[in-house]
């Protein structure tokens, strides 16, 4: 279905729709192993803490995913990823890097 | 005076707008025109790829800490781990990178912009792969 320029946006929506979707899945796989690796090294405060924040990471992951998807889907014609969800996702990849750089010890 | 030191001046200002558009993405959408929207998908798309990238390497970096206890020595694991840590990171940071320089290169209408990146990251992958491959075999450390 072409949209006002004439443009046929073809499966790129979609495209773009299951490529969010592998990257949360990609994203689900580290955070358990990042909790794994809590779980491995034992309680404490920092395990803890590094717990919460895996666990906050993917929800926000997760939370964006959602609605870019949801974006994605209910328009003819999708806007661009506003650069705020690519910083938030950026935020999300590395504080799971943090976690593990801070449970190596 | 060498070629290098007359880029000098275009390479330093490249170097300031890359790093002002990080702290102000939104003003990439200010500038030029708007492009056709199956080109910033696929350009997401991309972005998203290198980020699946980084979650590998993340993930690669817990694995090795995790499921190679019988081969490698502590300092070892946590050595190669860390690497694979700090690469995931800076796959990041490429990622938003490179992703805000396509988009504005489109709504400009420049060409897209090269990096060295993958090849690097290429090498650092194959380096990591058969320092691995010889620890296994050999037994080392």
């Amino acid at each position: 279905m072409a949209d006002a320029a004439g443009r046929d946006p073809g499966l790129q929506p979609e495209r773009t729709r299951l490529a969010w979707r592998r990257t949360t899945l990609s994203c689900a796989v580290t955070a358990v192993l990042a909790g794994r690796q809590v779980a491995l090294r034992g309680g404490g405060l920092l395990a803890a803490v590094a717990l919460a924040l895996v666990t906050l990471a993917f929800l926000l992951f997760l939370r964006l995913a959602h609605r870019r998807i949801q974006l994605l889907d209910g328009s003819p014609s999708p806007s661009t990823m506003p650069p705020r969800s690519a910083a938030a996702v950026a935020a999300c990849t590395m504080s799971l890097a943090l976690c593990g750089a801070v449970l190596l010890w | 005076m060498s070629a290098f030191a007359q880029r000098l001046p275009a390479r330093l200002r490249a170097a300031r707008d890359s790093v002002r558009l990080w702290f102000a993405p939104a003003r990439v959408q200010r500038e030029g025109a708007t492009p056709d929207y199956r080109f910033s998908l696929a350009n997401e798309r991309t972005f998203l790829a290198w980020i699946r990238t980084a979650l590998a390497l993340i993930g690669g970096g817990f694995a090795i800490d995790q499921f190679l206890t019988d081969h490698l020595a502590r300092w070892v694991r946590a050595a190669l781990a860390l690497a694979l840590l700090v690469g995931g990171v800076a796959c990041t940071l490429r990622a938003v990178n490179h992703w805000v320089r396509c988009e504005r290169a489109m709504r400009r209408g420049a060409d897209l912009p090269v990096s060295r990146f993958p090849a690097l990251l290429a090498v650092t992958v194959a380096v990591i792969a058969v320092a691995m491959v010889c620890v296994v075999l050999f037994g080392w450390a």
